[in-house]
């Protein structure tokens, strides 16, 4: 795999790059470690107020908290420059990728990787490892199956979207927040149940945006809860082909999204 | 003190080389390029949500192709469409329209499989690290190439000789001086060592020392290796000492494909004799050259760029109190615009529309 192999060359590049300012590494490192740390309070306040929201306990809502950051963690660790790419369309340095013998994609993968984000997934799987052992599950063997299937799924999901927007990003140079708001906001909506949402919303990330599958639909179905759309419980199990068709199709948009890209005047 | 048969002879010489290269062009035609064309649809704003689309040809219908070996300047005004032709070239941008081949390959197809063959210098952009050690973006070239170990210590310590660069192995790229750094980028495409390379502003903001050992280092490249150089420069000096052949490009259109003499002649281009004589005198008569400024005891004269200064000046010595003198070379967007003027005037040139509104 070539592409591997060039974004493990490049990302070490990065990791020692950031290592050429090493106080503020340490800082950012920190820095991240309590913010994402914050980020799972909000929750529990909220909890100290009320005994269950959208019907469900506190281990249940830390388990779709718990799977949508640790899947969102492994992908922002992976690939977040991608949701950065306009930057480099603008300023014309995507020119620079383009010339070397490896895939474009992989490069911009490994752009600007950063160490420190590390502390949202290491905050997700903390999370994630409470409410396994909370929550009040019948574990039967397919359900155990489930977790890491729904881990590695939804990573793959939330890098299909980082992916698309890239493409998007290409033709649309200013449109990073555009992205976030499916990437950040994504994993966002999916640490709540999809019981205090409106059928509408709910709808649209099952069948729009697939971000359902990558906790929502298999989640509800390991705790035993009814998903709001009236689906056949199989589809608990199909997060690996939503991924695949979710990474299909961004593939296709990365291809399409990379010949039309028009470079910068110099 | 013969100068216009000099200058007869190197127009044989060009024309005796260029039936040469159209006779083993067939075999060794290394860039390929036929009516090739790139043209970007440009959205207006006209109104309150209203758009006319626009098309611009940036480049327009291009044919030429170069040999393995040769090395070309291409050159022409801001946004005359060198660097999307480059660009092109090097698999970054698709073309429209056209034929394109280098080395056998078509760029935007294979451009992975492209890549390993060709260097890439961006004057205005560095491709190293800059945080790192310069060496550090050196060995990542040698993985991500894989370069084989004996070729690439041998490539490195031939640039780090060629270029002085013993020094600044270790120092990192953000320390470096714009000229260091250029001469660290042009090492860094060459580590591979590529069978064609594209400088795109080569020597743009360096000093006359770096320029110098630049312009020295691409000549030795051409001249040992055989690499074939493509460069882009709004510096005629480049060009004067390092290229055989020139390509001027205008509105997208190739407008003059030869030697720079032949360019001169074109553009009926002059060079300017800066002359001081020991006291202010009548402007100096030495035709053909004619005094163009006055200046207390400073005198401008022009004469065409296609002669030779010497017979000048040796006249000039002989009847006037001459203190002290100078040559300034023809600036190249002078040279161009004079060319250009010239081919618009004569009958069959180019049509100047380049836009055309299609909605």
């Amino acid at each position: 795999m070539d592409g591997l192999r060039a974004y493990g060359l490049i990302a070490g590049m990065w990791i020692r790059s950031s290592m050429a300012y090493r106080v503020s590494f340490a800082m950012t490192v920190v820095g991240n470690l309590l913010l994402s740390g914050l980020d799972f309070v909000a929750i529990l306040l909220m909890f100290s107020r009320v005994d269950s929201l959208g019907g469900y306990s506190l281990p249940e809502v830390a388990l779709l908290y718990g799977l949508s950051v640790t899947s969102f963690g492994l992908t922002d660790l992976a690939v977040n420059s991608l949701g950065q790419l306009g930057q480099r369309v603008r300023d014309g340095t995507l020119d620079t990728l383009l010339v070397r013998p490896a895939p474009v994609l992989a490069q911009a993968a490994a752009d600007r990787f950063a160490l420190r984000r590390v502390a949202r997934l290491t905050q997700g799987a903390l999370v994630l490892g409470y409410a396994l052992l909370a929550v009040d599950v019948d574990w039967t063997p397919a359900k155990v199956l489930l977790v890491p299937v729904m881990l590695v799924s939804g990573a793959a999901i939330f890098g299909a979207v980082f992916v698309a927007g890239a493409a998007f990003q290409i033709l649309v140079q200013d449109a990073a927040e555009v992205q976030s708001a499916f990437t950040y906001g994504g994993t966002t909506l999916l640490q709540y149940p999809p019981t205090v949402f409106g059928t509408e919303l709910v709808r649209g990330v099952t069948f729009v945006v697939p971000l359902a599958f990558v906790n929502w639909l298999p989640a509800t179905y390991v705790l035993g809860r009814p998903y709001p759309l009236d689906l056949p419980a199989w589809v608990a199990f199909t997060p690996p082909l939503a991924a695949a068709a979710c990474c299909a199709v961004a593939g296709l948009a990365w291809r399409a999204g990379l010949r039309s890209y028009r470079s910068t005047g110099s | 003190m013969t100068d216009v048969t000099d200058v007869t002879d190197v127009t044989d010489t060009w024309r005796i080389w260029r039936k040469q290269t159209e006779v083993t062009e067939v075999t060794e035609c290394f860039i390929d390029v036929d009516r090739l064309e790139k043209v970007f649809t440009v959205r207006k704003k006209t109104g309150f949500l209203k758009r006319e689309r626009r098309e611009v040809r940036a480049v327009d219908s291009i044919t030429f192709s170069v040999a393995r070996g040769e090395m070309v300047g291409y050159i022409g005004p801001n946004g005359a469409g060198k660097s999307t032709t480059i660009k092109m070239l090097t698999g970054i941008l698709t073309p429209s329209g056209g034929r394109l081949r280098v080395a056998g390959i078509d760029p935007s197809r294979e451009r992975t499989r492209l890549a390993r063959r060709i260097g890439v210098v961006f004057g205005q952009r560095t491709t190293l690290w800059w945080d790192l050690p310069l060496i550090d973006s050196y060995r990542l070239m040698h993985r991500m190439y894989r370069i084989p170990d004996a070729r690439y210590r041998e490539n490195l310590d031939r640039c780090v000789e060629l270029l002085e660069m013993e020094a600044l192995l270790d120092v990192p790229v953000r320390q470096l001086s714009l000229g260091q750094r250029m001469r660290g980028d042009i090492a860094a495409a060459l580590l591979h060592d590529p069978e064609v390379l594209y400088l795109d502003e080569p020597t743009i903001g360096l000093d006359v020392i770096s320029k110098a050992k630049v312009r020295e280092f691409l000549r030795e490249l051409n001249a040992e290796r055989g690499t074939t150089v493509l460069l882009t420069t709004h510096d005629l000096q480049d060009i004067e000492q390092l290229c055989s052949r020139v390509m001027v490009i205008d509105h997208g259109r190739l407008m003059y494909d030869g030697p720079l003499d032949g360019l001169h002649e074109a553009g009926e281009s002059e060079r300017t004799l800066v002359v001081d004589l020991e006291r202010e005198l009548p402007p100096i008569e030495a035709p053909p050259a004619r005094v163009v400024r006055v200046e207390g005891p400073r005198q401008w004269l022009a004469f065409p760029a296609s002669q030779s200064a010497a017979p000048l000046v040796a006249r000039i010595a002989a009847e006037y109190p001459l203190v002290d003198l100078s040559v300034r070379e023809p600036d190249i967007e002078a040279v161009i615009a004079r060319m250009l003027h010239s081919l618009g005037d004569s009958p069959g040139a180019p049509r100047p529309p380049q836009e055309r509104a299609t909605a």
